[in-house]
Parts: C-alpha cells; structure tokens; sequence
C-alpha cells in the first residue's frame, strides 16, 4: 500500500478511470475539454477560474495542473496570486456569512 | 533541498557546465539519460518506435532550404536554459578558414535561408566579414540570431542595427518574457531592461515596424519546466504588452519548446523535473509536427565546420549519419540520402504545434 494519500505520478494515470468505466469516463473527458475551449470567456480566464476553484476544493492535482497551465500560457504570478484571493475571499465570505444565521438564533433564543 | 540545489546551479550559472566540468558537459552523459529512465523502464516509448507508429521512421531530409551556422560558443551571456552550453568561457569560435568553406557552400547550395548562430555570433571576429560577403550570395532569408543585450554590451556594438539594416539582415532574437522578473530569471540580472533598450534601438532604424522590410522577429522559450502555450496568443500578449509599456514593435513570435539537454537537462534534473518534463513531452506529442521538424529542410554545421541535423544534434554532438561529415566534403545529394539521427530530446520538437527555430512547425 502506497505510504501517501496522494502521489504527484498519479495525475498523469488521471485517464485511467477510463477504463473501468469507458462510457462516463469518456463522457467527463469530453465535457471538461469543450469546457476550457476558447468561447464567451477565453481560455486563459478560464484557467484562472479553474486555479481559484481548484485551491476552494483543495485538489493538490489541479492545484499543480493550472499552476503549470499558467505558467504555458504566460499568466503573471500576480494573476495567479490574484485569482486564488479571489477564491479565498468566496470561500471565508461563505463562513462568514453565516454569522448572520448565528446571530440571528442568538438574538431568538436571547430574552 | 530542492532550493538549495536551485542556489547552487544560480551561484554557478556564471559558468558554463564545460567550465565547471560538469558531468553533463559530457555529451555521452546527456545521451545516457536521454536513453534510460522512464524509457528504458518502457514507462514511455523511444522516440524511434513512436514516429514508427505512424510510418515516419527511419527519419529522412527533404529538400534542403536552411543552412544554420554556428559560428561559436561564446556568449555575453549565460541563460540557464541554454542548449549551446554558451558563455563568457566558451573560446569554440569559426575561423575565417571555415567560413571560407562555408561561402563556398552558401553559393552553390539551393537552400533559400542562411542562419548564422551561436552564441553570441556577434562576437566572433569575423563575424561582418562573413555577414558581408554571405550577404553577396543571393541568399533570399539571411536570419542572424542576436540576443539582443550583444548590442548594448559593449560600444563596438552600438552599431549593430545598422550594420544589420545596411546587409538587409532578418532579426531573430530572444525575449523570455514581456516581464523584468521572468527574464531577468531566467538569462540574468538587467537582461530584460538591456532587451528593451535594444529592441528599441533596433525599431528606430525601422527593424519591426509594421510596414517595414526590415524583419525583426522574437523568440520566446518557456522560462522553466514548462512547454510553450499556444504561439498566437503569445504572440498577442507580447506585442501588446511591448507596445504599451515601451512602444516597442516587432513582426512575429515564434514559440520554441526546450529540448532536454545541455543546462536545461541539467536544470531539469537538479530540480526534479526531468521525469514529468518528458512526460508532458510525450504526451504532447503530435505526428503531423513530425512531418516538418527543422533537420528535414536544415543542415547545421558547427564551428569547426562539421555538419549535423540540427543545433541540437550538434550539441549531443551526433554528427550526420553520411559518408560527408565536414564541410569540406560538402554535397547536397549525398547529404540527402542520410538517416536523421533521432534520441528522445526529438521529443521536444514534436510537442504540440512543434517546435523548431522558426517556431511551431503544424
Ligand atoms: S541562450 Fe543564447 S543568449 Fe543565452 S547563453 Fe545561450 S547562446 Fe547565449
Ligand atoms: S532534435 Fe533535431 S533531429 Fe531531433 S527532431 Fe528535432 S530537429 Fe530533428
């Protein structure tokens, strides 16, 4: 048994997951490819995007993927930086946000 | 450990792997690992078994069109990427004698494009003579690769643009980044403000400018462990970020992978990145690039005048596979019958759009 949950070699066994399932996995494959086609937004937003959210789930694999991803595509590590803020700032406003619900079963239960 | 391995190779890159006696100064070093690891594992296919795939080995020249000229190995400086191994130490430089012989060449080959490289090939004395009388030979592309800081290094430089408008020369120069840090990083302290500072000089004699003649072209290689992203779009942000920042024109971009030898493999390995560097070069690999990599129209000859497939296969030092090996011996129809000399750093010409000095080839 591997000593580690994670290993940097298995992302690139990632289209492996192909081959218990052909039909879904080939399907994702498809899916996720079409979605960082250039379009409404361009690629390289959309490597951003895909940078920020891949730090708010905390996926080392996507973490190292768009970081290098980035880096392909001339991104600034201020941009990089920026974006990942950017997800950070979501992720606590999120929590934070629910302050607003404790406050208010504070102000219930509260003669 | 990893950094402080990082530390080290900064400290040294003043010097190159041959003054440091490095064991990667030792071409059979470099070609040993190119063969080992994860391809002799059989984790990924040789390069041979892959172009066999789609029918394309043994590789073979088509007409030739390019003869690139390395006329030295020495540098102004020393970019840690560096496939030549160039620097301030290296005294390989082409005698006038070679020159001769490659004139004599230049005159009487079809090829349509000249290409004299290094280096910096500024620096070999015989540099404008030979731009002189190359420059006579009718050659329709005479490229000369600067590396731009050349022309502010020293005042018997300054002249450089021109002296290259004056031969009608075509620019091609390196430019890592349209940033100070990631160029600075990667070729050295004040790289990037010396590059502005020339580029600038070059469009004030009319180098670049849109409706210009005069061709000035950039070349950009990832600063790291990294392929190139897609060229156009590079291209798109350098030329707007050159022109708003420092109101600097130039014509195209072209992107060139790094191939995995000499001080990139040395930096690839020292860092760890050498197995998912090949990884994401075998991955990247596309076959129809394989139809046009740069030894299928290109002879390379090195400063002692001897010839190989490309600039890469000069510094693995595999000379061409032919009865002619020199100059000297120069014939375009034997040359055309030989087997290109294929290891797996070919990889790095077939990723993605390709890769050669004129940047993506499919
Ligand atoms: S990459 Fe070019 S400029 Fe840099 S050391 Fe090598 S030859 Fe010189
Ligand atoms: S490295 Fe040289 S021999 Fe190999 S594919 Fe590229 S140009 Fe051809």
């Amino acid at each position: 048994m591997a000593k580690s949950y994670y290993d940097p070699a298995d992302l690139r066994k990632f289209g492996k997951i192909t081959e218990w399932s052909e039909e879904l996995g080939n399907k994702f494959f498809d899916y996720y490819g079409k979605v960082f086609e250039e379009g409404a937004l361009s690629a390289r937003e959309k490597s951003l995007i895909a940078l920020a959210v891949s730090h708010v789930v905390k996926c080392p694999y996507c973490i190292d993927a768009y970081t290098k991803d980035g880096l392909q595509r001339g991104i600034t590590k201020e941009e990089m930086m920026e974006a990942v803020h950017a997800g950070a700032a979501i992720e606590s406003g999120a929590t934070l946000v629910h302050g607003v619900q404790m406050m208010n079963k504070y102000d219930k239960l509260s003669m | 450990m990893t950094q402080s391995i990082l530390t080290d190779i900064k400290k040294a890159a003043k010097k190159s792997l041959k003054a440091q006696q490095d064991a990667l100064a030792n071409t059979q070093k470099q070609l040993e690992i190119l063969n080992g690891g994860p391809f002799e594992d059989g984790e990924l296919p040789y390069f041979k078994d892959k172009i066999a795939e789609t029918g394309q080995f043994p590789l073979k020249p088509k007409t030739l069109e390019v003869l690139q000229i390395n006329v030295g190995y020495m540098c102004n400086q020393v970019c840690g990427h560096c496939h030549v191994d160039a620097g301030p130490d290296r005294k390989e430089i082409m005698t006038r004698e070679t020159m001769e012989q490659c004139l004599e060449v230049i005159r009487n080959t079809g090829a349509h494009t000249l290409d004299l490289t290094g280096g910096a090939p500024e620096m070999n004395p015989d540099f404008r003579w030979f731009v002189e009388e190359a420059s006579k030979a009718g050659i329709k592309d005479f490229i000369v690769r600067s590396n731009l800081t050349i022309i502010l290094a020293n005042k018997k430089y300054h002249d450089l643009p021109e002296f290259f408008k004056k031969h009608n020369v075509h620019v091609v120069s390196s430019m890592p980044h349209y940033t100070r840090g990631k160029t600075d990083k990667q070729r050295g302290d004040g790289v990037f403000d010396k590059s502005i500072k020339a580029l600038q000089m070059l469009n004030e004699v009319g180098y670049g400018m849109p409706e210009s003649d005069l061709r000035l072209d950039l070349v950009y290689n990832p600063s790291g462990a990294f392929l190139p992203g897609d060229q156009a779009a590079m291209e798109h942000d350098f030329k707007k970020a050159l022109k708003e920042d420092f109101d600097i024109d130039f014509h195209n971009l072209f992107a060139i992978t790094n191939l995995p030898i000499s001080r990139f493999l040395d930096y690839l390995i020292a860092s760890d990145n050498y197995e998912d560097y090949m990884y994401s070069l075998v991955e990247a690999y596309n076959p129809a690039a394989v139809e046009n990599v740069m030894c299928t129209n290109t002879i390379s000859i090195s400063w002692d005048g001897w010839l190989y497939d490309c600039d890469f296969n000069q510094m693995l030092d595999l000379k061409v596979a032919s009865k002619v090996k020199h100059i000297k011996d120069y014939n375009d129809d034997i040359l055309s019958n030989r087997d290109i000399i294929i290891s797996q750093h070919c990889y790095g010409c077939t990723a993605g759009a390709g890769s050669s000095c004129q940047g993506t080839v499919a």
